[in-house]
């Protein structure tokens, strides 16, 4: 175990290729995703929180359960889409970092609307009079909202973060898990240790950790600065 | 827009009421205080006004055409304040009117100014004590350039030299041209401010007259009895 151990920093240590083309695109594969699941879920999960339409609640429970669906159920969804006799599969994505980015954005795009959904809807509960008052519209009303939220909805795409960096089965299925060209850290960690290869699963574990660990830290500080900066 | 005529509303939420069969005819100027013991129906005649309730009877003319919502304004007692800085705050009301983003920050700073607030343009808004806080939120509704400016016990919370300070800053909006509502219990308020009270009781106007005359020789034994303080047909206490 101790030199499993000792194996494992020496790799992270001395930099070791594999493990940085690997880390490499695990954060390519995943910021991208979070990025679109930012640009769909924050609007989207705001403007549920202010519109009124038929079957809203159904949508919010929709939305709310979407947050559980199993990473590798939505693996297979996407893989049938983009297999060869899918719908887009004249597109020839499966198995590349694109076809992997898509599952993640649909995998995170729901937890950051339904967390921003609930967000959002507690500031309206508070602001929509002032703001109807002010003869803000719904349109201008989210514009705002999602402004005054912003340091709450970084816990909302760090949740995104998270989901899409710790994520194994989607990737694993619509990626391939292809050495060098779609192997992330979570499907390297699961092949290697099945392979017996200990210390490059725990170099890799560790990276992974660390991201988490810091990226919380870095959002518990910022929102301690937003409190002391804007109350 | 003036004269506003209100006429026969009702208003009962949940089978509750709280207007009934409310008239009322004002004018495009002055200072207008609406006084009356809790629940009589005050600060929905404002809201209503502001287009933030719907009567459930009787109709709101404005000089006969529709409610020009981008000349209202409106003032609560606990404004809300957005996470920014005070001049973002100021130039909030500004943002459905679709001016540039420098024509917007110019106005705000204008009347940031007028409020005694350019010092602290750059401050976060939370950070404001109460009466700078509410003299923020004057200068967010002055900034629109109100034709009618509500305000809704706008110095409850506030101790008597931030009263003081939101009391000039109201008449500096009126000298401005805009006709001015407002809602408090403050009787002496009242006298230092109102042109013209409207005494308002169980979800009606009881009396409507200018400020000097009201408190004087008011018309109606409501209107005496609440001047004096005493509030028999509304009080009971348990045995």
């Amino acid at each position: 175990m101790g030199s499993t151990l000792a194996e494992a920093a020496s790799l992270l240590a001395h930099l070791d290729p594999e493990v940085l083309a690997i880390v490499w695109l695990s954060f390519q594969v995943s910021l991208s995703a979070v990025l679109l699941g930012a640009l769909v879920g924050l609007p989207l999960g705001a403007w549920i929180a202010v519109a009124e339409f038929p079957g809203r609640a159904a949508v919010t429970v929709l939305l709310n359960g979407m947050m559980g669906v199993p990473p590798v159920v939505l693996g297979v969804i996407v893989y049938l889409g983009l297999s060869r006799s899918g719908p887009l599969g004249h597109l020839g994505l499966l198995y590349t970092p694109t076809a992997m980015v898509i599952a993640q954005t649909l995998l995170v795009a729901p937890l950051i609307a339904a967390l921003a959904r609930q967000t959002v809807e507690d500031a309206w509960r508070d602001y929509r009079t002032e703001l109807t008052a002010l003869g803000f519209n719904r349109r201008q009303a989210v514009g705002t909202l999602l402004y005054d939220c912003r340091y709450s909805l970084v816990v909302a795409v760090l949740a995104g973060v998270g989901r899409a960096m710790s994520e194994v089965g989607a990737v694993m299925i619509v990626g391939g898990n292809i050495d060098g060209f779609t192997r992330v850290m979570t499907t390297a960690i699961a092949l290697e240790t099945a392979k017996g290869d200990l210390p490059l699963s725990i170099a890799l574990g560790l990276v992974l950790i660390s991201v988490v660990i810091t990226l919380n830290a870095l959002a518990y500080g910022l929102r301690q600065w937003a409190m002391r900066r804007y109350g | 827009m003036f004269p506003i005529r209100l006429e026969r509303l009702d208003f009962t939420p949940d089978g509750r009421t709280v207007l009934a069969g409310l008239d009322l005819t004002l004018d495009g100027e002055g200072i207008t205080l609406v006084i009356g013991p809790n629940g009589a129906g005050k600060s929905v005649l404002l809201r209503m006004l502001a287009g933030l309730e719907r009567p459930d009877a009787g109709r709101i003319a404005w000089n006969g055409g529709k409610a020009p919502a981008e000349r209202i304004a409106m003032v609560f007692q606990h404004p809300l304040l957005l996470r920014t800085t005070v001049a973002n705050n100021a130039a909030l009301g500004l943002k459905p009117l679709g001016l540039p983003r420098a024509e917007a920050h110019r106005r705000a700073g204008e009347v940031l100014d007028r409020v005694g607030l350019a010092h602290r343009a750059q401050d976060s808004a939370r950070h404001l004590s109460g009466g700078e806080r509410q003299r923020l939120a004057l200068a967010r509704a002055w900034a629109v350039r109100p034709r009618l400016l509500l305000l809704d016990e706008p110095t409850a919370a506030l101790d008597p030299t931030a009263t003081e300070a939101v009391e000039a800053i109201i008449r500096e909006i009126r000298t401005d041209g805009a006709k001015v509502m407002m809602t408090t219990h403050n009787l002496g308020q009242a006298m230092r401010l109102a042109d013209d009270i409207v005494f308002i009781d169980g979800g009606r106007v009881r009396e409507h007259s200018p400020s000097a005359r009201f408190f004087s020789r008011p018309q109606s034994q409501e209107a005496r009895l609440f001047i004096r303080g005493e509030l028999p047909w509304r009080i009971a206490f348990p045995d």
